[in-house]
């Protein structure tokens, strides 16, 4: 039994491996970004749109409102960042209904590589909202003896983050590979329906607590 | 008893234990808090799509707790450091 899709190595070059991980975000990345070109080549104001269209519209849409919900008055300036986000875990998720797919959602060095970006992304927001000593000042509050735990908050909700987002997936993908080897007949499909609501609301929680951090790095400095 | 089976054995029975005790606060949250969002949306079923919402939120979020645990059992099986450390130091 492997633990996640790291191990299946499809070929290896002295220490440059390509194994699914990278393979299957690639072929996410190819296929997020060329749907998305594809469907805005050809835009329409009229009343009738095509369907992609629409669809896309609906999307980006809803992702805009929650994040305006969250409190991030500005959703433009943050719809690219947290929108990819969403966009990418979600279809990684979603594409488990695919035969022979194993999600790059379900290794750690993933989920490592989408929580070290919003801990980037973070400060930066939080510096091009109010410079830098507006955002080093949020550490600061509501006394300075928080400062030290300000910190340590920041270093773990980055690893909790990858971890929960890896730990669901991972377990949901081991739990249908235990149920095939004990009752192969319906189960693993239920719990594979069950994976897919649990990838779906992970890919929200995921994109709605980058959406949270973001927003009080910014906020703290809206308010004063 | 050698290194190696003191480790396995360890390994193996605190996998499960992680599991069964860590379960436990979770389950024990989890519980609080369908029963407060039932409540409260039998006091307020307008409100209904935000508190579901902040429920499957809050639920993920209680459920990821669990989930530690879960990989703690799993680095512990598979990917157990010092077994490695120790099979390597007994092999060569």
């Amino acid at each position: 039994m492997h633990l996640g899709p790291d191990n299946v190595i499809f070929c290896q070059y002295e220490f440059l491996k390509l194994n699914s991980t990278i393979a299957t975000t690639w072929a996410l990345m190819l296929a997020l970004t060329a749907g998305s070109l594809l469907i805005t080549r050809r835009l329409s104001t009229d009343l009738k749109i095509s369907r992609w269209q629409n669809l896309i519209e609906i999307i980006v849409n809803s992702v805009r409102t929650q994040i305006q919900e969250i409190g991030l008055t500005e959703p433009r300036k943050y719809l690219g960042f947290l929108g990819t986000l969403f966009l990418f875990i979600a279809l990684s998720n979603l594409c488990t209904v695919l035969p022979f797919y194993e999600p790059p959602t379900g290794s750690l060095s993933t989920t490592a590589a989408l929580a070290i970006s919003v801990f980037i992304a973070v400060p930066v927001y939080g510096i091009a909202e109010a410079g830098v000593g507006g955002y080093l000042k949020s550490y600061l509050e509501p006394t300075f003896l928080m400062l030290p735990f300000n910190i340590i908050a920041e270093l773990t909700r980055t690893l909790a983050l990858a971890v929960r987002l890896f730990g669901n997936i991972m377990s949901g993908t081991m739990i249908v590979a235990i149920l095939l080897s004990v009752t192969p007949l319906i189960f693993p499909i239920l719990m594979t329906l069950l994976g897919l609501l649990t990838g779906m609301v992970q890919a929200y929680i995921f994109s709605v607590l980058a959406t949270v951090y973001v927003a009080a790095a910014t906020r703290a400095q809206q308010d004063q | 008893m050698d290194n190696l089976t003191i480790i396995a054995s360890g390994s193996i029975i605190m996998c499960g234990l992680t599991t069964a005790i860590g379960v436990i606060a979770p389950a024990l949250g989890e519980g609080r808090a369908v029963v407060a969002a039932l409540t409260s949306l039998a006091q307020q079923p307008d409100a209904s799509a935000t508190i579901t919402r902040t429920l499957f939120v809050g639920l993920a979020m209680i459920e990821s707790l669990a989930i530690y645990c879960f990989v703690i059992s799993m680095i512990l099986l598979f990917a157990n450091p010092f077994w490695g450390h120790f099979l390597a130091k007994a092999g060569g």
